[in-house]
């Protein structure tokens, strides 16, 4: 099923680009999974802090990703 | 009560409906703290002073620096090398005479925070380190102030008003800091000028609303803006009362709390066994060992104490603060959980880590 991820602050520059649609394989995939799979592409995202969210809602990662879903993955900011 | 000249100065607030004379009077009885006068705190401080808040605090230890010019447009070059607190205080006198502002040429720390918030109705974040957000959050939940957030990355700002009426904290949103140094301010990465321009302004405009009781608080969702796409995305976001429980109850021993230790900016000493054996011959030194009781080999030594980690809180009692301790386990990694949690929580400074731990230690 596909998903559209969005990326913010420095996950997008590891990631290379601000959003992008996602193919992923099983119709039971979760939050948790997702974020495995993009840290196998980008080993780099596994010393960042970052949130989810789901269709504009910050979730827990073993919130269940549905077809069509729009998930974020944003960091904290420190500057002021 | 409003004076003629204030009602000539703020006249286009006073012909809003939603503002009015009842408004205006509102904001000069209202008190708002903002931490930091940089990039996100000049903005924020000049909206606030030229809408009359009755009375702004600032706080910042820092210095202006030329650096800071392209985007802190409050200050120019004469300022370089001034306290930042006490140069906007001035500058904003000028722009507003109908306003008291007090300025704390300091550092905001667990041992001044508390007091000085309950002074204050609103709290606003511009500081650039997350030491000190999580300080001001705790502060702000312990007092039971809104706290305007704000923080910044490159061409990317996020806003959010947290502990608004019972809504969501920076911790329900982020309960632990980041790994150290993963994530950079602007000193070290840059950032566009104008960033902290909009999202200052978008704070101000928050403390103005809470205090107005107008529109819909921008509470339980946070909006993140990227200036290059020009695309606002507003993310809901939950309280967690677990969360918030936890972080009440750092108040009873807040001062001791270091926010430093927290997020990994104080890094802790350690030594190796040599060490620990030489130390042992020169100094009268405390050993805690935080390993289950069974756990072999034990340094045979009468100043050593057994506290579990899973029961350390316990033995605090039995814990130096004075002489050397030194903090033991296996492979020392449970040492490491338990200076943090002595550090942040009890407020000691005077642990040692054994790095690798008491495997193959050999009593003389």
């Amino acid at each position: 099923m596909k998903i559209k991820v969005l990326y913010f602050g420095m996950i997008a520059e590891v990631i290379g680009h601000d959003f992008e649609i996602i193919e992923i394989s099983n119709k039971n995939s979760t939050v948790n999974e997702l974020i495995k799979l993009l840290q196998a592409k980008f080993p780099k995202l596994e010393d960042m802090s970052f949130k989810v969210a789901l269709n504009q809602s910050i979730v827990e990662e073993n919130t269940k990703i549905g077809i069509n879903d729009e998930v974020a993955i944003l960091p904290p900011f420190a500057g002021g | 009560m409003l004076n003629e000249q204030e009602k000539i100065r703020y006249s286009r607030h006073l012909l809003l409906d939603k503002i009015g004379v009842e408004g205006q009077e509102k904001l000069k009885s209202s008190k708002v703290l903002v931490i930091g006068a940089g990039g996100l705190g000049c903005p924020v401080l000049q909206y606030l002073s030229a809408a009359g808040i009755g009375t702004i605090g600032i706080i910042d230890f820092d210095s202006v620096d030329e650096s800071n010019l392209h985007r802190q447009i409050l200050f120019n070059s004469e300022d370089v090398g001034k306290n930042k607190a006490s140069v906007a205080k001035d500058k904003l006198q000028k722009q507003n005479q109908h306003i008291s502002i007090n300025s704390y040429p300091e550092k905001l720390t667990s041992k001044n925070a508390l007091s000085l918030f309950k002074n204050y109705d609103v709290v606003v974040d511009g500081t650039d380190n997350f030491s000190t957000r999580y300080l001001v959050n705790d502060a702000c939940v312990i007092t039971n102030k809104p706290l305007v957030y704000g923080s910044i990355y490159k061409f990317e700002g996020q806003v959010t008003v947290f502990n608004y009426l019972n809504g969501p904290t920076y911790r329900c949103l982020f309960p632990e800091p980041p790994l150290i140094g993963s994530i950079p301010n602007c000193a070290e990465v840059g950032v566009l000028g104008a960033l902290p321009g909009v999202i200052g302004t978008l704070q101000a405009t928050e403390v103005i609303k809470i205090i107005l009781g107008i529109g819909s608080v921008l509470s339980g969702k946070l909006l993140i803006y990227n200036l290059l796409t020009s695309v606002l995305t507003n993310l809901k976001i939950k309280s967690n009362p677990a969360q918030i429980k936890k972080t009440k109850a750092l108040e009873t021993n807040f001062s001791e709390f270091n926010y430093d230790v927290f997020c990994g900016i104080a890094q802790n000493n350690s030594i190796n066994q040599s060490e620990l054996k030489e130390l042992l011959q020169k100094e009268n030194i405390q050993i805690v060992d935080v390993r289950e009781e069974w756990e072999l080999p034990k340094i045979i030594n009468t100043n050593v104490i057994n506290a579990p980690l899973n029961q350390l809180e316990k033995y605090i009692s039995l814990i130096s603060k004075n002489k050397k301790v030194v903090v033991v386990c296996q492979k020392g990694i449970r040492s490491l959980h338990a200076i943090k949690l002595l550090s942040t929580k009890y407020g000691y400074n005077n642990l040692l880590n054994l790095e690798e731990g008491l495997n193959n230690w050999k009593n003389e």
